[in-house]
């Protein structure tokens, strides 16, 4: 670890941004919008925007939807201790370790008994220099029967291509509470991104996460666990990974059904050009009746690794669990088929890999859906 | 329309077809009967230009082009269109889309066409998936509508169809071939009047039923990769009902 701080970053010795319109080049924004982000503020019910190791935006405009920066609602609630630190332990492994030593910030977002958000709520994790090395730790808390969609855009600013990013996020799902949170990473080639993501669901709860991965990234190595604590609760994963040449992406999700009648979902789809990609799945169930799913699905297009690792756990008799994994190629029945109806190879080949990223499982609002369309165009054109 | 000369096509090292000769004009609707693993699937492939089918000999002429080499997606796009018995389920992709993407550009009215086939259910459906026969035919039927060939090829539209939707094929089927589907959304009869073009057809078939829909002209019996007997469609269908292939294979000695 004393080699990580040595090449990052770390200190918060930067200059405190103030205005968003001043940091931010023209190819910035284009690079913030790649990422889900809608610097405009048009509908987005509250917007946190934090650069390097400080927060520059922080705002809600709606009632019953509070937005913080962490260490401001540390001090502000005393710590926090309902929430700070319960879900995951800072003793987790080395990158946990370190991102508890030094918090720059991160978002603290609470939503109100009742309170249900219409428009997306979205958080943006910006690092603008070379060689930072950037720590946030964020906790959503959704409190009983209100529902909020939080956007996380995760990118580097444009040509920053080393950086370390360090990000812990503890979700609180009371009782029937909905959340879904779509996080969008838009790195640089030599980035690496380790977060450390957990959410305890209480009963009838539903969480939804998307997780979108197209661009180049140096690793990440991520495994977010929920743990479905209250009966009747739901949890969903979707995930979309590009693998270029010299990524290397571990990235899975872990779902714990510790109450009846608890359902949970991990689907996630992973594309390689070159790079390797390690997807493991996990979904464990220790109460009855308890379902879940898992699909995994690898496409290796010309190069590359993908290494699915599907796997259920199960204590009780009476749990149904089932898990599909597949890797392959594109089939060229599929491509001819289409060929058969004048799309020309390519046209052909990029139909079928969207087809495959499934995009339409996440339920994203048009205007995201746009953008994420956007970056998958971008995207294809380093990938045939 | 489609000229086809002394055609030699292998599949893997199995010769299918043994020098085919056949001419199909504008407008016209041609026939092939013959018992299972006689070519006629492989003909069609060939003519779609379909990876696997190597021709070793003679050519093919469409609209005055030699395409033998060219690649599907041309043929396609040059005006043929075929129906698959068999197509592959692409996950993710919408019927809708697909059926937009079929039209290449031009404005349709996918929800319009998709009521002729009575498939508007299905139009948010990943294509192909879990279609039963009949459906797969009636998606086919779809996309070929916006698609809008010049020659039509159609691999056996009865199989797996009941008798009510044999109906509905063979009218649609029949459309197709007399070049005048609706299309655009604003479908003035002066513009069909203009869309009307002569349209060719290849169609197998083995049960004949689809006789009942279209006027076809001129049918033959391809039998081990050749093609013999020669006749009115319904006279051929006749005589195979009565005789089988035998007659035929007596006839090709």
């Amino acid at each position: 670890m004393s080699a990580i701080k040595n090449r990052f970053d770390l200190e918060s010795n930067q200059p405190q941004l103030r205005d968003l319109n001043e940091i931010l080049a023209e190819k910035d924004r284009d690079v913030l919008e790649m990422a889900g982000i809608d610097l405009e503020e048009k509908e987005r019910s509250a917007t946190y925007m934090h650069v390097n190791h400080g927060q520059v935006k922080c705002q809600s405009k709606q009632k019953g939807l509070e937005i913080l920066d962490i260490n401001q609602a540390l001090l502000k609630y005393n710590g926090l201790k309902e929430y700070f630190w319960q879900a995951i332990s800072p003793d987790k492994d080395d990158y946990t370790r370190l991102a508890s030593e030094k918090i720059h910030g991160g978002y603290f977002i609470r939503v109100a008994k009742g309170v249900k958000i219409k428009e997306p709520v979205q958080t943006c994790l910006f690092i603008k220099n070379e060689n930072i090395g950037q720590s946030v730790h964020s906790i959503v808390v959704v409190e009983e029967d209100a529902e909020v969609h939080i956007i996380t855009g995760c990118a580097t600013a444009h040509g920053v291509e080393s950086a370390l990013h360090l990000g812990v996020s503890e979700f609180y799902l009371k009782k029937n509470a909905k959340l879904t949170f779509t996080m969008i990473h838009n790195w640089g080639p030599k980035v690496e991104v380790r977060p450390r993501t957990a959410g305890i669901l209480e009963e009838r709860a539903e969480f939804q996460s998307n997780y979108i991965l197209l661009k180049s990234v140096k690793s990440v190595q991520s495994c977010p666990v929920v743990y479905l604590n209250g009966q009747g609760a739901v949890a969903r994963f979707n995930s979309i990974l590009v693998g270029l040449p010299g990524s290397y992406i571990n990235t899975g999700s872990k779902v714990i059904l510790n109450a009846p009648e608890t359902r949970a979902e991990i689907i996630s789809r992973a594309i390689t050009t070159g790079g390797e990609i390690i997807a493991p799945g996990f979904i464990e169930a220790n109460s009855v009746p308890a379902r879940g799913h898992l699909e995994c699905k690898g496409l290796i297009l010309n190069d590359g690794i993908i290494h699915a690792i599907p796997e259920l756990r199960a204590s009780k008799a009476g749990v149904e669990l089932s898990h599909e994994a597949a890797v392959g190629k594109i089939a060229q029945e599929e491509i001819e088929y289409l060929m058969a109806r004048g799309l020309d190879e390519e046209e052909a080949t990029s139909t079928i890999v969207r087809g495959f990223m499934n995009v339409d499982i996440m339920g994203l609002p048009p205007k995201l859906r746009q953008s994420i369309d956007k970056i998958i165009s971008d995207t294809e054109k380093d990938m045939f | 329309m489609l000229k086809i000369e002394d055609l030699h096509v292998k599949v893997g090292k199995r010769q299918v077809l043994k020098g085919v000769n056949l001419e199909i004009k504008a407008g016209e609707t041609f026939i092939l009967f013959g018992p299972n693993g006689s070519g006629k699937t492989s003909l069609l492939m060939t003519l779609m230009g379909f990876s696997g089918y190597e021709v070793t000999r003679g050519k093919i002429i469409f609209k005055g082009k030699d395409i033998t080499h060219m690649p599907i997606y041309e043929r396609a796009r040059l005006g043929i269109g075929m129906s698959f018995q068999r197509p592959p389920t692409i996950h993710g992709l919408k019927t809708r889309d697909l059926v937009k993407l079929c039209a290449r550009g031009r404005d349709i009215d996918v929800e319009a066409l998709a009521k002729k086939v009575n498939f508007l259910e299905f139009l948010d459906r990943d294509i192909n998936a879990g279609f039963s026969g009949g459906e797969i035919k009636r998606s086919e039927l779809l996309q070929l509508m916006a698609q809008q060939p010049d020659l039509l090829l159609f691999d056996e539209p009865e199989s797996g169809v009941d008798l009510e939707n044999m109906a509905l094929i063979g009218k649609i089927v029949k459309e197709l071939l007399s070049g005048c589907v609706m299309q655009t959304k604003a479908d003035l009869p002066r513009k069909q009047l203009k869309n009307m073009r002569p349209v060719s057809g290849l169609i197998i078939t083995h049960t004949g039923y689809i006789l009942d829909y279209v006027n076809a002209d001129r049918g033959q019996v391809l039998l081990n990769g050749q093609l013999c007997c020669q006749g009115r469609p319904g006279d051929i269908l006749e005589q195979i009902s009565k005789n089988g292939y035998k007659e035929c294979v007596r006839c090709l000695q």
